[in-house]
């Protein structure tokens, strides 16, 4: 594995719920990525965030970490959960949080 | 710029019995959004089954299309969406 890759699993090994997004969760730079911090913010869940703006090594990487060309990129327990679409439809299904509460503790 | 109607076609082409419904949100060629059936979809969960639209894409997410807000429903779903 790459540097960029296993600086990639670091962080969401490390974290339980972990966002890679557009801006900072206080200043999105993208609509999408504010959408999935509105979500995690709703389910009041902890979780951490990095910025693909600033490093454009991991703005790349994990497309490939994924695979899955678009940000934001949600992860709990290391695993790989969606993108915004499929963050606000497993959130509209309650399946999100579900997942986060049962997984994240 | 990029036409909502080719995303439609790729799709259509690219997937087995695939209905896709695609609009340009901004008139801009770049952000899309879309609603995706296919039979390929059954069994997998909503990652594997936005990663098949995505590889039917291919480069085009890599540069053309901006933006591709998606939703996918087996034919079952869809059906059941259209309350037919």
């Amino acid at each position: 594995m790459s540097d960029t890759q296993e600086r990639i699993a670091e962080f969401v090994t490390n974290n339980s719920v972990f966002l890679f997004m557009k801006g900072t969760r206080t200043m999105p730079q993208c609509g999408f990525s504010a959408r999935a911090i509105a979500v995690l913010e709703h389910i009041g869940t902890e979780y951490n965030t990095f910025d693909v703006l600033s490093d454009p090594e991991i703005r790349q990487g994990v497309k490939d970490y994924a695979s899955w060309p678009t940000i934001p990129q949600l992860y709990v327990n290391g695993e790989f959960v969606g993108g915004s679409d499929i963050v606000m439809q497993m959130f509209e299904s309650g399946e999100l949080s579900t997942l986060i509460n049962n997984d994240a503790s | 710029m990029f036409e909502a109607s080719r995303i439609r076609e790729i799709l259509e082409a690219g997937l087995p019995d695939c209905t896709a419904v695609v609009e340009d949100d901004l008139g801009d060629g770049e952000h899309f959004s879309a609603i995706v059936t296919s039979s390929a979809f059954e069994g997998l969960n909503l990652v594997k089954q936005h990663q098949l639209v995505y590889g039917a894409l291919g480069d085009l997410m890599k540069k053309e299309i901006h933006a591709l807000a998606l939703r996918t429903l087996t034919p079952e779903q869809w059906a059941a969406r259209s309350g037919q």
